[in-house]
């Protein structure tokens, strides 16, 4: 197939003898918009700052819109728009001269630089800010400004590290959503740790963990591997000592359990316990009733999915739930 | 060669909107004036001689000041990364920041004309020299900026690009007044070596083709220099 804009074929990068990339292959076709997600120092941005030509690989090698990282950089810097995880802006301009000089920068002449600005400040909301100087900004705006400066030459593909992180919860959502419409013409890769962007904004997901990929697959596939669904009821606490055994051990003989834990209420007075059904089956009624028998005040219960938090915390620490809950 | 020239306008304009470029030429002309029109009319002669000295003394510091930040803040900062991950090579980026450079080295230069002219209304002034001193200058100057360029390459901190510059611009300036303890044979390298050996001859009005052209390869080798230690991150 022709349309793989970004191939990488076992990247590595070493540090100073510390190893912060091992191995890293990956594909990402046109239009997709990748998430690339992992804990801080897992790799993420050192494969962006590979990708965008900024430094280069120990050991691989990788192609960008065709172009060798290595052999054409021009090539496939001209291809891309590339937001740091910094976000630094030069700070003494104007949001609109700043513009300006990326877009000229890029390649952009004449008369075509200011059309270009114009259409990327509609589309990134700067309009009110235009005549401001980019140390005024306030965080949200200034990551607009990242994004327009990545936009501004129309580039095929689009890297952002972390476009959405230090930002408050709207401004968040607003970002997610901008680049949202703006992989639906373009190939994106981005990297959080937020896994709810991933949820909402990509269509793939891959997950590196100490310099590896543990994980490639669609933010859905994701949560199937995690699977079941779990139930979480809470009681009250009463009055002997060995309650807390009691009750885990109760909850533990419905049927259809598989496993039954202890875990934080967030009060004093009262007990939580994580249960996970052999299926999928709903515990609820079962756990109710169990509670009316055994007369525990229930306090709460409810019913979740497992989200993409705790596939994450999996892939990416190494331990399964089974070992999780056994400890 | 555009995108050198966008660097360039985008870094010159950066220089007016702080207020530092106005302190350090501030300081250069008040120093200057200082200076300059103290012994002037003890002199009493219609002559700028002594101005071209002056200057180029107090361009050691002066220039390191104009190119301290020219790559160390973006370092620090980290808009490089922006700079860099653009379609433009290295060299065009060292380039372009040394133009800009040197087009505030011209602007403080110009302002400097005022002497040879108030000069020139007390007496009888030669523009001859007058225009090879401002030539040597602008030589000496571009050398020292061009080594202020590569210190700042070096380093993401602003204040060690300043020393590390102003040190080796220092040194390049002050070793033709120790060639009497200097042994014979090393001595007419040492010489040749420094600056002013070369500026002394253009001050004087004499132009040779040997003294611009030592300017010249600092110049080039000092930002070839840069260019490599830009380059060096991409070093695997």
């Amino acid at each position: 197939m022709n349309d793989v804009m970004i191939e990488a074929d076992g990247l590595s990068k070493r540090y100073d003898g510390v190893l912060a990339l091992d191995k890293v292959s990956m594909q990402v076709r046109q239009g997709e918009v990748l998430g690339f997600l992992g804990p801080n120092g897992a790799g993420k941005s050192t494969t962006m700052k590979i990708l965008t030509c900024f430094t280069s690989p120990t050991e691989g090698s990788a192609k960008v819109n065709g172009c060798d990282i290595v052999t054409d950089s021009l090539g496939v810097r001209s291809a891309i728009g590339y937001l740091p995880e910094s976000t630094a802006l030069y700070h003494d301009m104007l949001v609109l001269e700043y513009l300006e000089f990326v877009a000229e920068m890029r390649g952009i002449v004449g008369e075509d630089v200011r059309k270009r600005v114009k259409v990327v400040v509609e589309e990134t909301g700067l309009g009110d800010v235009i005549s401001k100087e980019v140390r005024t900004l306030s965080k949200g705006y200034k990551q607009r400004v990242g994004l327009a400066q990545a936009l501004v030459h129309e580039p095929p593909i689009l890297i952002l590290d972390e476009p959405m992180s230090g930002l408050d919860p709207n401004q968040a959502v607003e970002i997610r959503d901008l680049i949202k419409d703006i992989g639906r013409q373009r190939t994106v890769i981005l990297s959080t740790h937020n896994l709810a962007e991933v949820q909402v904004a990509c269509n793939r997901v891959l997950i590196i963990s100490k310099g590896r990929i543990v994980a490639d697959d669609t933010p859905d596939g994701l949560r199937d591997r995690a699977g079941k669904s779990r139930c979480v009821v809470t009681v009250q606490k009463q009055g002997s000592e060995g309650f807390a055994k009691q009750c885990e051990a109760a909850f533990a003989g419905i049927a259809g359990v598989d496993r039954v834990r202890a875990i934080d209420s967030g009060s004093e007075a009262e007990l939580s316990f994580e249960i996970l059904p052999k299926g999928d089956d709903d515990l609820r009624p079962a756990a109710f009733k169990l509670a009316v028998d055994k007369s525990y005040t229930l306090v709460g219960l409810r019913r979740e999915g497992q989200n993409l938090e705790q596939v994450f915390r999996e892939l990416t620490t190494g331990e399964g739930a089974t070992e999780g809950a056994a400890s | 060669m555009q995108r050198t020239l966008t660097i360039a306008k985008r870094e010159f304009r950066g220089y007016f909107n702080s207020p530092a470029a106005y302190i350090v030429v501030c300081l250069f002309l008040t120093l200057m004036g200082f200076f300059f029109w103290n012994p002037f009319f003890l002199i009493n002669r219609a002559s700028v001689r002594g101005m071209y000295d002056l200057m180029s003394v107090l361009l050691l510091p002066t220039a390191p000041a104009l190119t301290m930040g020219l790559l160390a803040e973006e370092k620090r900062t980290g808009t490089i990364e922006i700079l860099l991950t653009m379609p433009v090579r290295d060299s065009e980026v060292v380039i372009g920041k040394y133009l800009a450079a040197l087009g505030l080295l011209a602007v403080l230069l110009a302002c400097t004309l005022a002497y040879p002219l108030s000069v020139s209304t007390l007496g009888n002034l030669d523009w001859g020299p007058v225009l090879t001193g401002y030539l040597a200058l602008l030589l000496e100057g571009g050398a020292m900026l061009a080594v202020g360029v590569l210190a700042s390459s070096w380093t993401d901190n602003q204040l060690i690009a300043f020393f590390t510059s102003g040190i080796i611009c220092f040194a390049f300036w002050i070793i033709s007044r120790f060639l009497p303890f200097i042994p014979q044979g090393a001595a007419s390298v040492v010489e040749w070596l420094s600056f002013d050996y070369h500026f002394q001859d253009m001050a004087r009005g004499v132009i040779d083709t040997r003294d611009a052209f030592y300017f010249l390869s600092i110049i080039g080798f000092s930002l070839a220099l840069a260019f490599r230690s830009l380059e060096s991150r991409r070093w695997s």
